[in-house]
């Protein structure tokens, strides 16, 4: 799927894909260097009961660092590199909108627990993203909480993470 | 017939009103599952998966298995009405289901749609039920060097099959293979590549990095383009039904054909998406009608859903069969047959015949259900993509962090998989296939074992892996598969190079 392929050509401004395919590739060479460098430690050769632990991961740890060279080179260097703009501003914005607030719920449910921090979150995201009523987002992040909760703590008796500091601890379950 | 045999004593083992019901809700869910974006079929199953640990097996694979029925079809609903391809492997739908939609012709092609998956998926099943057995007898004999091989040749025909830059493939595969080495050495007990942290000490679980990269990378590819949903409505009457249904016999050699081809690409790991591309492909180019494939053409929509209903249904066989999935998705339910402490592979025939030859049962009942369902019920699907984005995104990321919980009621997972999200995002932007990743991550400690014993048996020579025919022409099979993307090159270079009709086909699913 190419979402660069759309819209909006002219206006937008930011890094080349193929910068970006490069730098992904550094990433996996290092990735692939830890990886030898972890199964060296652990011993990759041949110990007197068989293929020692870092045997298998010592190879995986080579091929992945001479793919991601070939990826290195493909991307800089090769025939038909892909040099549109990866993302512009207005897609970047959009996407970290969603990323940046998920974050903030992921860390949120460490505290408060799974229920409370979906229940902000949906909340929140409705009215700022959505720009929907305050009253209509807290009923939908009612309905769609309580549908949770009676479906896992209720029907099917699945507990889910109530965070460190339990706000729903009155209700028993 | 033995197999025959085996097929009614399932149907009686499935046959019971829970079963039913689970097989009901499962096609629903599936539905709802292809429908809405960021949920598809592989994450689908594995956020729903922990609330099958305390069933019984045979009913928790029924339910799991029609899920992913209903994604196939639900995939269907969105291309066709609404432009957008709800899975990947229904973009080929898009071309031809769209512009008839356009044409108020939409319960004509939905109906085509639901119906061709149904056939592909009857004749997969069909295939299943008469090869399965024989494969899973034939495997009974493989030793460590006879599985490595396979697996071997598994990974190489994503390379070998794959478009785009086989590095990328490769790339994406050993990054599963390592990120499946963290944990525990299955065979030592020794602790690898944790580097001093011990949470990690359990490992990457592949249920956690499919719900990221799938659920997470989807949801934030889908906000890039600022989705606006605006789509055709869609009533189907009997009338438009049995009309359609009188026409497609007409078409029954796109729908052979196309069946043919999604049973070979959900064999081999290629997977739906390539499968149902090919097929619309090939249709194109033999149909008397294939200059005219693009403006709503009702076997452009039977060809590739055929194609990708085929291939969807028989990546089970090798999941079932040798205990190597063909997709993401099977490698899901694979996991799944593990938890409920299954072995999954040739003795599962031997050992666990109910459950074997329930599933297969539930693959005819669940998808004659399917059908039904989803003939009846379009309407309803198709007004639950009118919910505004802003809505179903945060709701689908409390899914996912749910489901990303559930699996070990670890709070690290969630946060694993906000960062298998972001890598999605990336990597599919990057034309990386993460299918390969996926499938490495499930298979990685099986298919270390089965290399380190072979390596043990052999005292360290690769010579084993071609000790005798069988592993000799798996392997060399393997090894041209993976030399492939060079090969086909260097054929180009002696002959004069063809039009590629494909090219524009990257990634599997």
């Amino acid at each position: 799927m190419d979402a660069n392929s759309d819209s909006h050509e002219g206006t937008r401004t930011g890094v080349a894909t193929n910068i970006v395919d490069a730098v992904v590739a550094v990433c996996v060479v290092i990735m692939g260097a830890v990886v030898i460098f972890g199964s060296q430690k652990l011993g990759s050769g041949w110990t007197s009961d068989g293929p020692g632990s870092g045997y298998f991961p010592f190879y995986i740890g080579l091929i992945l660092s001479i793919s991601g060279a070939g990826i290195f080179l493909q991307a800089l260097f090769g025939k038909n590199k892909n040099t549109e703009i990866f993302v512009d501003r207005e897609q970047i914005g959009r996407v970290l909108s969603v990323l940046l607030p998920a974050v903030v719920y992921v860390a949120a449910i460490q505290f408060i627990g799974i229920y409370v921090a979906s229940f902000i979150y949906i909340t929140l995201f409705m009215i700022v993203l959505g720009k929907y009523s305050w009253i209509k987002s807290f009923m939908v992040a009612t309905v769609v909480n309580v549908l949770f909760f009676m479906m896992f703590e209720v029907w099917f008796k699945v507990p889910l993470f109530k965070g460190k500091f339990d706000l729903l601890s009155g209700l028993g379950f | 017939m033995e197999e025959l045999n085996s097929l009614f004593q399932g149907f009686a083992v499935i046959l019971t009103p829970m079963n039913i019901l689970l097989m009901l809700v499962g096609i629903v869910l599936g539905v709802l599952i292809g429908v809405l974006p960021g949920l598809g079929g592989a994450n689908g199953v594995a956020i729903l998966l922990p609330l099958t640990f305390t069933m019984p097996p045979t009913s928790a694979i029924i339910m799991l298995s029609c899920i992913y029925w209903g994604a196939l079809f639900g995939g269907a609903i969105t291309s066709i009405l609404f432009n957008i391809p709800g899975e990947p492997w229904s973009v080929a739908t898009t071309f031809d289901g769209y512009p008839l939609a356009q044409q108020g012709r939409a319960g004509e092609a939905l109906t085509a749609a639901f119906t061709s998956s149904f056939v592909g998926a009857l004749v997969a099943v069909v295939m299943i039920t008469f090869m399965a057995p024989l494969v899973a007898k034939f495997a009974l004999k493989f030793g460590p060097p006879e599985f490595f091989s396979v697996y071997l040749l598994t990974f190489c025909s994503f390379v070998g099959m794959g478009k785009g830059s086989p590095f990328k493939i490769l790339a994406s595969m050993t990054i599963g293979f390592a990120l499946a080495a963290v944990g525990m050495d299955t065979v030592t007990g020794q602790l690898r590549l944790t580097f001093g942290f011990h949470e990690l000490m359990r490992g990457f679980d592949f249920l956690i990095a499919v719900i990221g990269l799938f659920g997470i990378g989807e949801i934030l590819l889908s906000m890039e383009e600022g989705l606006a949903f605006s789509g055709k409505s869609a009533k189907i009457d009997p009338k438009v039904v049995f009309e359609t249904w009188k026409k497609l016999p007409s078409y029954w050699a796109t729908s052979l054909r196309s069946s043919l081809i999604g049973i070979w690409m959900g064999i081999t790991p290629g997977g739906a998406t390539p499968a149902s591309f090919m097929s619309y492909g090939i249709a194109k180019k033999l149909s008397k009608t294939g200059n005219k494939f693009g403006t709503g053409q009702l076997e452009g929509v039977i060809a590739p859903e055929t194609a990708a209903h085929a291939a969807g249904t028989s990546a089970l066989l090798p999941m079932l069969a040798l205990g190597i999935p063909g997709s993401p998705t099977a490698a899901v339910l694979l996991g799944g047959l593990l938890i409920w402490g299954l072995q999954p592979g040739p003795l599962l025939f031997v050992e666990q015949k109910d459950f074997v030859w329930g599933l297969i049962a539930s693959m005819y009942l669940g998808n004659l259900v399917g059908l039904i369902v989803v003939l009846t019920t379009v309407p309803l699907f198709a007004s639950i993509l009118r919910i505004p984005f802003s809505i179903i995104a945060p709701v689908i990321i409390v899914i996912c962090a749910i489901g990303a919980y559930t699996v070990h009621n670890a709070m690290l997972d969630i946060w694993f998989m906000l960062v298998f999200g972001a890598i999605g995002y990336l990597f599919k932007k990057l034309d990386y296939p993460l299918a390969p990743l996926v499938l490495a991550l499930v298979l990685g400690d099986k298919a270390e074992d089965s290399f380190r014993q072979a390596m043990l048996v052999s005292q360290g020579e690769l010579s084993i892996m071609f000790s005798n025919g069988l592993v000799g022409s798996i392997t060399s099979l393997a090894l041209i598969l993976l030399f492939w993307p060079l090969i086909s090159k260097l054929l180009n270079r002696i002959r004069p190079a063809k039009v590629d009709e494909f090219a524009a086909v990257r990634g599997a699913d």
